[in-house]
């Protein structure tokens, strides 16, 4: 009878973002093919429910709670927001509220960028957190670096203000496109203020031997509700290596769709969250080896307080004839406390012989011996405990060789640390 | 292979695809009309002679399984199963209850023999008593389609306090025993399967342990379908009381057929305070020839409950039959310090799928479970680990350690892992494996080069990756096993 | 008799061996030396039946049998050996049950009667003792977690147990500290006898020291390019590889 009650609330939810598209529809921008036929699909199916194998642990109840609206006109200033993004010195496409703000922005040289409008191709239609951002989307960055160019480092902020009982919902849609050989550090960062729903798509392609080095800071606001969907596609001796970290957010779910399309591409997808109070946060992946001899990598961290519940799912697909396949996946968790819960499923499909596969999994609490070695050499109790915990990050962060966007990331766990001791 | 070899069995070995198995025996049967309805079900019981609270119970199912669907989550496919043109009773005709062997029919004997029955169990069944001084190894209850045909040893086992009989006679001589536990581990309307099975199932075995008795030798059942058209749902209890141990193993064969048959069966074990249930499967079944025409369907809810503290249930399954198998052995942990275990291997080859895994529920404080799965994937199959381990909020110290490996044979078969851990207790430590890999050349040819052919290699590297799961095996078991192992993988490397 | 006339080979397109002529009489220990890449290994592959090797030209055969047209485990139950330079690990496999299924496989093969597991296991001990191998060796996975120097003693127990008519030692001398190499020469000369012959593959003329040779080939780009008594290894380990690489040329 619940299950059938929640299910009513996310039809709700569903159906007022449908009904906001009607009234907005002939002022958002482009095409409305691909819109009206997400709107097609979002009418028959609904948003993801419990009974769906993808959403099992992961349940979106929460944002039936609220009515998300579209944001008004742009707050001139957010002085308080901008001073919290990390200090990089390094060109920045800046979003308010799922919209882009020139005035905030230094563009990159020697990067194409269009702005105004969602951006790229369409991609995982038929996702339906995909399909609402479609539907709705109204701006985005499209990134471009040419063939051979090396684009240094380029920040893409996105900035959510508190409007109050005005809660938000945005649905930026990003495209980042590297050509043959080309080079780009892309630091991704999420933060805001307030109660608002941020629901991006970005998608990505890395084409032949290009290198594309993420690192994505997801610190929204811890009322927010965030949903990061991500597409990549890596060519023939292509790289994504990618690394996110997910701090904030009541609700989140940062779900990577990564396409391992020519031989010797590489993909990493490493991540590290703390989660704390009520937060939940859900870190999803498929990793499909379409060509032979290519390479994915993947760890993910996991520290859980209070009760705070982390979900992992990583799936790694090797398709017939992606020989000598190299996948290896470790997720681990540490609970804190006796609230917290930790849903991992750990998913392999394997359809060729000749690859090596694995996985690894751990839950359970920071190792009684560690803590009491540390404390023996006169460590005090809780100065031993967080020194083991940072000690678990660091493992995973300390793997991020752009120096400055390392430096930000412990920049935040810091902070995570210093608002966990007030 | 030298001309001298009886080319009989060259013919069959040829014509049955390696299932040794595969012959049908002529006896003379008695069947429900096909089809389900309460009316059949009311005949089955009416056959079985039940009370009414059975029948009830039956009913009851029935009606539970009316309202559901067949599960569609595993990663195998099959044609629709049409569940009214399937005998639900098929038995063997005999004039009264199996007393004495002497009733039992001669050609039943001799298929026995063709089963590949091992050890002395034959001797046993058919009736000779082992000579003074030899201690007797295993009591067997052999189950030939519905129902349970000869059961040995059941006087030596009674001195000990020991119940082993088929569940039928269970339910007259000791309905207290029935009643109570019977769907107290798997409800009626746990699974769509169990359902079924709830409501028609004809027979199995039943075992009691009373308190603080050790089972004073192995106990068996021989599952054997026969005839055509029928569905098998056996239904097998085990309850062992305080500090009693018993260790069961179950083996499966059935006739080679062109079309697809279903199994659907419930084992249910209980265990009391310091109990430990050992229970061991060797599962054989026709898994269909080369192009996957024909095979068993074999649906199987499998589940014990580790009630008192200290209480162990270990599952070992050697799983190489079947064109489909859909089975998942499970544990609940609920006494404090309870122990659960699984240990499996899988092999799939030709066109078979397996979608098989374990459950291993932390409830009790300080309660381990342990799974070891290797999955052997070869021709076009589909093999896939699913497996759940949760930890309750109150499982103080719980702890799970889980190694899944895969063994890929060709590039047409696929390996799938489908873990989930679900941890709500910060003082829980779960750590799970899982790897995949293939028989190197490297291996094959060490082993050739020391004059080990190309399939003994293979059986040789097989069985090692397996070694873990097989030494849990009894140990007479487990010779059988690693014969299967080698039996089923023949041509499938090179 | 080991015959091998003209043969040629290589692996994939890459010519590994231009026509190797060699004649191993019953009773007699042959030394292969020869620098790295000269072919030595490819040669012992061949011998044994490793896949991945594409004879070319030439013939090799074993007391009148055609060695190429055998498979692997037909090789072996002729009496052929070949200890590994990198013995292979068999996880899950014990190694008792490896030596005894290899041992009862070459038997079948020969029509000869199997050894049941307590003669086998009489064999194999007595056969340890002599190796100075510790009893656990036989209980443990076939090469799995050994030290290179058990994994050559290992090689060398099986030899010992098989008991074959011709030994391919492949750098069985490499990763070996001095009493290990020892042990193992003791291990090889225990099967000299008037029915036992052997290549011994080497790269240094220390093994030698132990195994003494009755005749050392030297083997360059894939062709014998001399041959001597034993004193023929002195006089490498003197003057390096270099000065008869060129004198040959």
């Amino acid at each position: 009878m619940s299950a059938a009650l929640k299910t009513t609330a996310l039809d709700a939810t569903a159906q007022a973002f449908l009904t906001r598209y009607a009234g907005l529809r002939a002022r958002l921008p482009g095409s409305h093919d691909a819109r009206d036929a997400a709107a097609t699909r979002l009418r028959a199916s609904g948003l993801p429910g419990p009974r769906e194998e993808a959403w099992r642990f992961t349940h979106l109840r929460p944002i039936t709670e609220f009515t998300f609206l579209e944001p008004l006109t742009p707050i001139e200033d957010c002085p308080r927001l901008l001073a919290r993004l990390p200090e990089i010195d390094a060109p920045r496409l800046v979003f308010v509220d799922g919209r882009y703000r020139p005035d905030l922005s230094t563009p990159p040289e020697g990067i194409a960028v269009r702005v105004g409008g969602p951006a790229g191709e369409a991609v995982l239609a038929g996702e339906k957190l995909v399909d609402l951002n479609t539907m709705l989307g109204e701006d985005g960055a499209e990134i471009v670096v040419a063939d051979g160019v090396d684009a240094g480092t380029l920040v893409l902020a996105s900035l959510a203000t508190d409007r109050d009982a005005r809660h938000g919902a945005f649905h930026p849609r990003h495209a980042v496109s590297l050509g043959k050989g080309a080079k780009l550090t892309l630091i991704d960062v999420a933060l805001g203020e307030g109660v608002y729903l941020n629901n991006s798509v970005l998608a990505i392609r890395v084409a032949e031997h290009a290198h594309l080095t993420h690192l994505r800071m997801q610190l929204e606001s811890i009322r927010a509700f965030s949903f990061a969907t991500l597409f990549a596609d890596i060519a023939e001796g292509g790289e994504y290596d990618s690394f996110t970290l997910t701090i904030g957010a009541r609700l989140s779910r940062n779900e990577v769709h990564a396409n391992l399309s020519g031989p010797n591409a590489i993909a990493h997808l490493n991540a590290a969250r703390m989660l704390r109070g009520q937060q939940h946060g859900d870190f999803t992946s498929i990793i499909r080896h379409i060509a032979p001899n290519c390479q994915s990598n993947q760890t993910v961290k996991t520290v859980l307080d209070n009760a705070a519940r982390g979900v992992f799912q990583g799936k790694i697909e090797v398709a017939r004839g992606a020989q000598k396949t190299d996948g290896y996946q470790m997720n681990q968790a540490l609970l804190l406390s006796h609230d917290a819960e930790m849903n991992s499923k750990p998913q392999l499909e394997i359809y060729a012989d000749d690859v090596k596969c694995s996985h690894g999994a751990t839950v359970g609490e920071i190792d009684a011996e560690q803590l009491f070695y540390l404390r023996s050499r006169g460590v005090a109790h809780e100065e031993a405990r967080a020194m083991l915990i940072r000690a678990f990050l660091a493992e995973a962060i300390n793997g991020i060789s752009h120096e400055a966007g390392r430096a930000a990331m412990e920049t935040c766990l810091d902070a995570w640390w210093g608002a966990d001791a007030a | 292979m030298s001309e001298t070899v009886d080319s009989m069995e060259a013919v069959t070995a040829v014509t049955e695809g390696g299932y040794k198995w595969g012959f049908s025996t002529d006896i003379d049967m008695d069947m429900a009309p096909v089809g389900l309805n309460e009316d059949i079900i009311r005949l089955i019981s009416s056959k079985k002679n039940e009370p009414d609270w059975l029948l009830e119970w039956r009913l009851k199912s029935y009606a539970a399984w009316l309202t559901m669907e067949e599960p569609d989550w595993a990663m195998v496919h099959h044609e629709k199963i049409d569940y009214q043109a399937l005998h639900y009773y098929a038995a063997p005709k005999k004039k009264t209850g199996p007393k004495s062997l002497d009733e039992v029919d001669p050609e039943l004997l001799k298929t026995y023999a063709k089963l590949g029955i091992p050890l002395k169990e034959q001797a046993y069944l058919a009736g000779v008593e082992p000579a003074e001084g030899e201690r007797p190894q295993v009591a067997v209850d052999a189950v030939f389609d519905s129902v349970s045909v000869a059961t040995t040893f059941r006087d030596t086992l009674a001195k000990s306090g020991v119940i082993f009989c088929p569940i039928s006679e269970a339910v007259h001589d000791h309905p207290e025993l029935v009643r109570k536990y019977l769907g107290s581990v798997v409800p009626a309307s746990d699974n769509y399967f169990a359902a079924l099975n709830s409501a028609v199932f004809t027979d199995g075995s039943f075992v009691f342990i009373p308190k603080g008795v050790r089972c004073p030798m192995e106990l068996s059942t021989y599952f054997r379908i026969n005839a055509r058209n029928t569905g098998q749902f056996e239904r097998t209890l085990i309850v062992v009381e305080d500090g009693g141990y018993v260790s069961y193993l179950e083996g499966c064969t059935a006739p080679q057929r062109d079309e697809n048959q279903l199994h659907a069966a419930v084992v249910e074990l209980v265990a009391m305070e310091d109990a430990t249930i050992k229970y061991s499967t060797v599962q054989n079944w026709y898994p269909g020839d080369a192009d996957g025409k024909g095979g068993i369907y074999n649906f199987v809810t499998k589940r014990g409950a580790c009630r008192g503290a200290r209480s162990k249930i270990s599952w070992t399954q050697v799983e190489t039959g079947s064109a489909v198998t859909w089975k998942y052995p499970s544990c609940i942990l609920q006494g404090d310090g309870a122990v659960g275990e699984f240990y499996s291997v899988a092999v799939t080859t030709n066109h078979q799928q397996a979608d098989t895994g374990t459950k291993m529920i932390h409830i009790g404080r300080n309660t381990s479970s342990t799974i070891i799965s290797k999955g052997i994937s070869a021709g076009r199959s589909n093999n896939t680990y699913r497996g759940l381990v949760r930890v309750l909020a109150k499982a103080e110290g719980a702890r799970n350690f889980t190694q899944c490996d895969s063994l890929l044979i060709g590039d047409q078969c696929g390996a799938h892992t489908v873990p989930y851990i679900e941890s709500r207790n910060p003082t829980a430590k779960l750590e799970h494996e899982a790897t995949t890999s293939k028989i190197s050349d490297d291996q094959l040819f060490y082993c050739r080069s020391r004059g080990l052919s190309q399939e003994d290699a293979v059986g040789m590297i097989v069985n090692g990756f397996c070694r873990d799961v097989l030494k849990e095996l009894p140990m007479e078991f487990a010779v059988e096993a690693q014969k299967l192992l080698a039996i089923s993988l023949e041509g499938s490397v090179g | 008799m080991l015959e091998i006339k003209g043969l040629t080979a290589a692996i994939g397109d890459k010519q590994i061996l231009n026509g190797v002529d060699l004649v191993v009489p019953p009773g007699e220990i042959h030394a292969i030396m020869g620098p790295n890449g000269a072919g030595k290994s490819t040669l012992s592959y061949i011998l044994s039946g490793r896949p991945g090797y594409e004879v070319t030209g030439g013939e090799a055969s074993f007391n009148g049998h055609d060695l190429l047209e055998m498979e692997p485990e037909e090789r072996a139950a002729l009496g052929v050996f070949l200890a590994f330079q990198y013995p292979v690990e068999l996880p899950g496999v014990g190694n008792a049950n490896f030596l005894r299924t290899a041992l009862n496989a070459q038997r079948r093969a020969r029509g000869e009667a199997e050894l049941d597991a307590p003669s086998f296991l009489k064999l194999a001990r007595a056969e340890m003792k002599r190796l100075s191998m510790p009893d656990d060796m036989l209980k443990r996975n076939v090469n799995v977690g050994f030290s290179g120097g058990e994994k050559k003693r290992n090689e060398v127990l099986q030899m010992a147990i098989l008991k074959p008519k011709l030994a391919i030692l492949d750098e069985t001398d490499s990763g070996l500290d001095i009493d290990a190499l020892r042990i193992v020469s003791e291990g090889v000369n225990a099967q000299r006898g008037p029915n036992f012959s052997a290549l011994v593959i080497t790269h240094y003329q220390r093994l030698l020291d132990y195994i003494v040779p009755d005749r050392v080939h030297v083997l360059s780009a894939g062709r014998i390019i001399r041959s001597g008594g034993p004193e023929l290894a002195h006089e490498l380990e003197a003057h390096g590889y270099a000065g008869i690489v060129a004198d040959a040329a």
